[in-house]
């Protein structure tokens, strides 16, 4: 037995909750955090009181503490978080299975609740002292995420000749999908490619519908090992690989300070992903690509292996990322674009909607599914299958 | 946080990049460098990542460079900064070593702000070379920060 395989298939995810996504919600982040636990505990059958393992993001204002003393937990006996943002999503929940897989826990929760839709934007805050890279960035102006990324997706369209097309085709696949989803925050507001190139710059060369929503709601999923799986109210979905991935002199976020910028955390999690897997991105059917920013859709394609480096802009054509006529159908939920942005914690209940063949945007037969974390950050990935 | 007198944010000098600073103040731009191996490094950090050296100097390198990418901000930024927006921000890259990049303003003028430039006019692979611009902090305190003049002013 190697050693990745005490991991692959060992685990499944066997219950997915989400709280309601508004710009506004009235209960505090623990309360919603505390709803969305209980509600996938639920969903998968078990008893809160079973939960032994908590895992969730360092960003995650909701303490472990917090949420046994509410949701009933007996003995906890695994709780880690996972660091940089968006990069955390898919290592929570590959940290809850490798707690599983080796024997740690039986029971394992990773969830993320925020209410950044009625919050302050963290970019606003400038009581704190600066610290490396930001000092060698935000004084000139670089201030907000969307500055940062925008930074690389103007090196990269320079390199490779990709255009605003190629992003508004990302940004309206992803919203057309959303306008399938009742519980997406875009639902009922389609999106003309005339829409993207007439709205506001944020910062160029992105504009308003390159950017994520801010939203309000909260997420969880149940881990246990994968001999549950008969007892399982619903089709398991098994955590078949994970990787987490930090590429050499990588700065966070501005990630300019290194040999190769272009060339970010997606491609180190990939080197490990798909060394730990059985199949290959040619036998993925469904993808859930970390969109806080258009670009990184494209950024990520690349990075994980589904076409050369610098051709994830004609991946984008011909409706390639649409559930119903792509080969890479792209965040079939709506994404953080167009679905709710917590930290891309939906991607992963949406993909395993789509190994249950339970989404709004079911892509037919879809038997295996990408689900990937923020690229431009220290990331993580995860390979779920039906 | 200190802020320039104006409102725009102040770098931290933090003891790490001290050399740097130094450097700016004497009007010279200053990359860390490692003396064992002599791989130069920004931003600065202790230790060497290609010898694990943590015996380090300060050594002047060559103040051109090129535009290596560049943004141009819109609002909702903060006060100071959406006064001046839309503005350019780039990405230089040092002639003495391409893979040594920094973030700056570009400057049609050595006299200019950060919204000087039309960001219209900003080409990728423009040449550039530094200047010594000393901002000073609502708290008294000063620091030279290099901006970057266009060789070939729009
Ligand atoms: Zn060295």
């Amino acid at each position: 037995m190697t050693r990745s395989s005490v991991f692959r298939d060992a685990t499944v995810i066997a219950g997915v909750a989400s709280t309601p996504f508004a710009k506004h919600l009235e209960p505090s982040e623990a309360e919603l955090a505390c709803t969305a636990i209980v509600a996938a505990c639920a969903d998968a059958g078990i008893d809160p009181s079973e939960v032994d393992a908590l895992c969730s993001y360092t960003m995650e204002e909701t303490e472990e503490v917090e949420i046994a003393r509410n949701i009933g937990c007996g003995d906890v006996t695994f709780f880690s978080q996972v660091g940089y943002g968006g990069g955390a999503g898919c290592g929570t929940v590959g940290h809850a299975a490798m707690a599983v897989a080796t024997g740690q826990a039986e029971v394992a929760v990773a969830w993320r609740s925020r209410k950044r839709g009625s919050g302050p934007r963290p970019w606003t805050n400038t009581t704190s002292p600066l610290q490396t890279p930001a000092q060698w960035t935000r004084p000139f102006g670089l201030l907000r995420p969307v500055d940062e990324i925008a930074m690389l997706t103007r090196r990269y369209m320079h390199e490779y000749g990709a255009t605003r097309d190629h992003l508004a085709n990302v940004a309206m696949a992803v919203r057309r999908h959303a306008n399938l989803n009742p519980a997406a925050i875009m639902h009922d507001r389609p999106m003309t490619r005339e829409d993207y190139m007439s709205a506001r710059w944020i910062s160029e060369p992105l504009c308003l519908y390159d950017n994520c929503l801010e939203t309000d709601g909260a997420l969880a999923c149940v881990v246990v090992a994968a001999d549950r799986a008969p007892d399982l109210p619903h089709p398991a979905v098994y955590v078949h690989a994970f990787a987490q991935g930090l590429p050499p002199e990588h700065q966070t976020m501005v990630n300019y300070f290194c040999d190769d910028p272009l060339t970010g955390p997606a491609w180190a999690c990939a080197k490990r992903l798909w060394a730990n897997a059985d199949f290959g991105p040619a036998d993925v059917d469904v993808l859930q690509i970390y969109d806080a920013f258009s670009p990184l859709v494209l950024l990520s394609l690349e990075g994980y292996g589904f076409c050369k480096r610098g051709e994830a802009a004609g991946l984008t054509e011909n409706g390639n990322l649409e559930f119903d006529r792509g080969k890479h159908p792209v965040n079939t939920s709506g994404g953080g674009l167009s679905e709710a942005y917590v930290h891309g914690f939906n991607l992963i209940v949406e993909g395993v909607r789509q190994m249950r063949g339970t989404s709004t945007a079911q892509v037919e037969g879809a038997e295996t599914c990408l689900v990937t974390s923020g690229e431009g950050v220290p990331t993580s990935a995860l390979l779920l299958r039906r | 946080m200190a802020s320039t007198t104006d409102g725009f944010m102040m770098p931290l000098v933090a003891e790490e990049a001290a050399g740097f600073w130094e450097g700016t103040a004497a009007g010279e731009l200053r990359m860390q460098a490692c003396s064992s191996c002599g791989t130069l490094r920004f931003p600065p950090r202790p230790m060497c990542p290609r010898c694990r050296s943590t015996e380090r100097h300060w050594q002047a390198v060559s103040s051109s460079a090129t535009v290596w990418s560049f943004v141009v901000p819109h609002p909702p930024l903060l006060p100071a900064y959406q006064a001046v927006s839309p503005y350019a921000v780039a990405v230089v890259a040092l002639d003495e070593d391409p893979r040594l990049r920094l973030v700056g303003n570009l400057l049609d003028t050595p006299d200019g702000g950060i919204g000087q430039v039309d960001p219209a006019s900003v080409k990728i692979g423009e040449a550039v070379d530094a200047v010594f611009v000393t901002l000073h902090g609502d708290n008294g305190s000063q620091v030279t920060v290099p901006r970057w003049l266009r060789r070939h002013a729009s």
